[in-house]
């Protein structure tokens, strides 16, 4: 029992992106309006955003800025003291990507919206049926 | 100026896409010469891709000159240069094949339509060529976002489908980078080459395990896999037929080799095929999509709608054939990915000929097609020979390899999946076909007296061509496999 909590609390960040990723997940399978659809998927590439967050961090680390130097045995670099940038260069470009993807998605939204007249999934499906009747 | 092919065939597309952007404003009619030359260069660096290739084995290029596990280094072998040329190629082609129904359907979007058309193409050129798996998933949201938009340019459904898509497409595409973080965890490298070398160490590690189950499902939403295809039907069936014509034959298809990229190169077949007990359920699950996707396309009514159930079967036939994990079922994979291209480009370039003039695609409107009609069908049927795998057109190859290595693996159950499609398609096509041939067309009563109302020769000519391909592709085979997909085949499998 001891094991178990000291995973879900040593590990916590891990379980707050799934949470969040869920969440996200839910929202876009059981929502029916398209709007709420498209906040699910957002929150769940924010998800994922935080997840590589914070794969990076490092406690008592600092920015991957060497300020002292390199001369002598006593500057040297020690890795435990840089927080590994890379995790979070790669999530600016996962938010750009986000960004775009949350922008076709709403200027989709809008063109069905003037379509249908609604924004509503069952108001939608309605509407088709009767135009197949 | 040869050395940086890897680069040009990403870069001149890019540029040009925007280059096409800003001319739209000015000058609407250069937007189709500028497409042309991009993809005429894209198709030219592939061509030359593939002979450097052939004769020097592999291509490694350094982005900007910084060496791999800290830039970004493009790899070109055996494997995806022929992938590329496919892309470029069906590209290309298409272009040329739909510039009148472009013109038809978006006089006003000339601009927004080509620099869409070449940014999709930049994206997708750019997966198949990348050997870093991050940069792989930025290409590969360049490519779907393009996607959706091509997509979405229709009318009456086509927005709403494309919005589908672009849920399907997004929880996809971000799956495969959940599962690319894991493995960052674990081997605290993104290149494949790198992360292929470092894996073997840590094949027991559960992270291991996790990222490629996740990127294993992200890429089956994106390929269209059975149960995971709700997003491809509508989403082919309500869209213009110029961007349908490109997109069907290359999303699925680049999925695929994203795919077989990730099982042989990044993670080696000894942990997909050996330490990863999991082929045999995913050949089971390949035949149900087959066996699924043929019986949901009987109860189409439509032409396209039927043919993007078709392709979902042939997405079954790819996955399937790479997870029998012998030496014929992944030759017959990449070889599907060839001739499945070629393929789809056929029957959709002629199903767009069909409601270029029809205005519709349904069942019913076919009626007396074959008098109206009779090159655009005439290629439709070539296409339709080579879906269902009768012999000198390519499709039969393929699909030969693919029964060859399932009888190999012992996995009859995905050889009768295999042979239940075929007859499948022969009922659906040969429906079409008495439909147009024997039906007379409902506005005049003698059908000797339909006039030929065929599609302008510029549509014609391509679609043509793509049908003598098919057959050429066939007498080729042998060379295809001999020289280039017998070395894209690691060497441990048998």
């Amino acid at each position: 029992m001891d094991d178990i909590l000291s995973i879900l609390i040593s590990k916590y960040n891990y379980w707050g992106y799934i949470i969040l990723m869920m969440v996200g997940l839910y929202a876009m399978i059981i929502k029916k309006n398209l709007v709420k659809k498209i906040i699910g998927m957002s929150i769940m590439q924010t998800a994922i955003i935080f997840f590589y967050v914070s794969v990076g961090v490092k406690k008592n680390a600092t920015i991957p800025i060497i300020t002292h130097g390199h001369n002598g045995a006593a500057d040297i670099v020690r890795a435990s003291d840089y927080i590994n940038p890379l995790p979070h260069v790669l999530m600016l470009t996962a938010i750009v990507v986000a960004v775009a993807t949350l922008g076709v998605a709403l200027a989709l939204a809008i063109k069905v919206y003037r379509h249908y007249d609604t924004l509503e999934e069952d108001e939608i499906h309605d509407f088709l049926k009767k135009q197949v009747e | 100026m040869s050395d940086h092919f890897p680069a040009l065939i990403i870069v001149v597309p890019l540029l040009s896409a925007f280059l096409i952007a800003a001319t739209g404003w000015i000058r609407r009619m250069l937007c189709f010469p500028i497409a042309v030359f991009a993809m005429a260069v894209s198709l030219y660096s592939a061509v030359a891709l593939l002979l450097k290739v052939v004769s020097n084995g592999q291509v490694i290029y350094h982005l900007g000159g910084w060496s791999p596990p800290w830039g970004i280094a493009y790899h070109i072998d055996y494997l995806n240069s022929i992938v590329l040329i496919v892309v470029a190629a069906v590209a290309f082609i298409n272009l040329l094949a739909t510039r009148s129904s472009v013109a038809l359907e978006f006089p006003e979007k000339l601009g927004p339509f080509y620099a869409l058309y070449v940014l999709f193409v930049t994206g997708l050129l750019g997966i198949v060529v990348t050997g870093d798996a991050f940069n792989l998933y930025v290409l590969l949201e360049i490519a779907a976002l393009t996607g959706y938009a091509l997509l979405g340019m229709g009318e009456g459904r086509a927005p709403l489908a494309s919005l589908n898509y672009v849920f399907m497409g997004t929880i996809g595409a971000s799956f495969y980078l959940l599962g690319i973080g894991y493995l960052y965890l674990a081997t605290g490298s993104l290149n494949m080459a790198d992360i292929a070398a470092l894996l073997p160490e840590i094949y027991h590690s559960k992270v291991v395990l996790l990222a490629f189950i996740i990127c294993m499902t992200g890429l089956f939403i994106k390929m269209a896999m059975f149960p995971l295809h709700l997003w491809l039907p509508d989403a082919y069936a309500y869209s213009p037929s110029a961007s349908i014509s490109l997109i069907a034959p290359l999303t699925t298809k680049v999925m695929v080799y994203v795919m077989i990229r990730i099982a042989l190169t990044v993670f080696t077949p000894r942990f997909t095929f050996a330490s990863l007990k999991v082929s045999t359920s995913f050949v089971w699950l390949a035949a149900i999509a087959i066996v699924m996707a043929s019986i949901l396309a009987l109860s189409q009514r439509s032409v396209k709608k039927m043919l993007a159930y078709i392709i979902i079967a042939e997405v079954g036939y790819m996955v399937g054939g790479l997870w029998l994990g012998n030496r014929n079922g992944i030759t017959g994979a990449i070889l599907h990915i060839i001739n499945d291209a070629a393929m789809t480009l056929c029957v959709f370039l002629a199903a767009g000929n069909l409601l270029f003039k029809l205005k519709h695609d349904s069942f019913d409107h076919l009626k007396g097609v074959f008098r109206k009609m009779p090159f655009s069908m005439a290629a439709l049927v070539i296409g339709a020979l080579s879906i269902i795998g009768v012999p000198p057109t390519c499709g039969f190859f393929s699909k030969w390899y693919l029964i060859w290595g399932g009888i190999d693996a012992g996995q009859y159950g995905f050889v009768a999946a295999l042979i239940f499609s075929s007859l499948v398609n022969v009922v659906l096509f040969f429906r079409i076909f008495e439909i147009g041939f024997f039906e007379p067309a409902q506005e005049h009563h003698s059908s000797d007296s339909t006039p030929v109302e065929e599609a302008p020769i510029e549509m014609l000519v391509p679609l043509m061509v793509v049908a003598a391909l098919l057959i050429v592709l066939g007498f080729y085979t042998d060379d295809i496999v001999n020289n280039i997909i017998r070395f894209a085949i690691p060497a441990g499998i048998t």
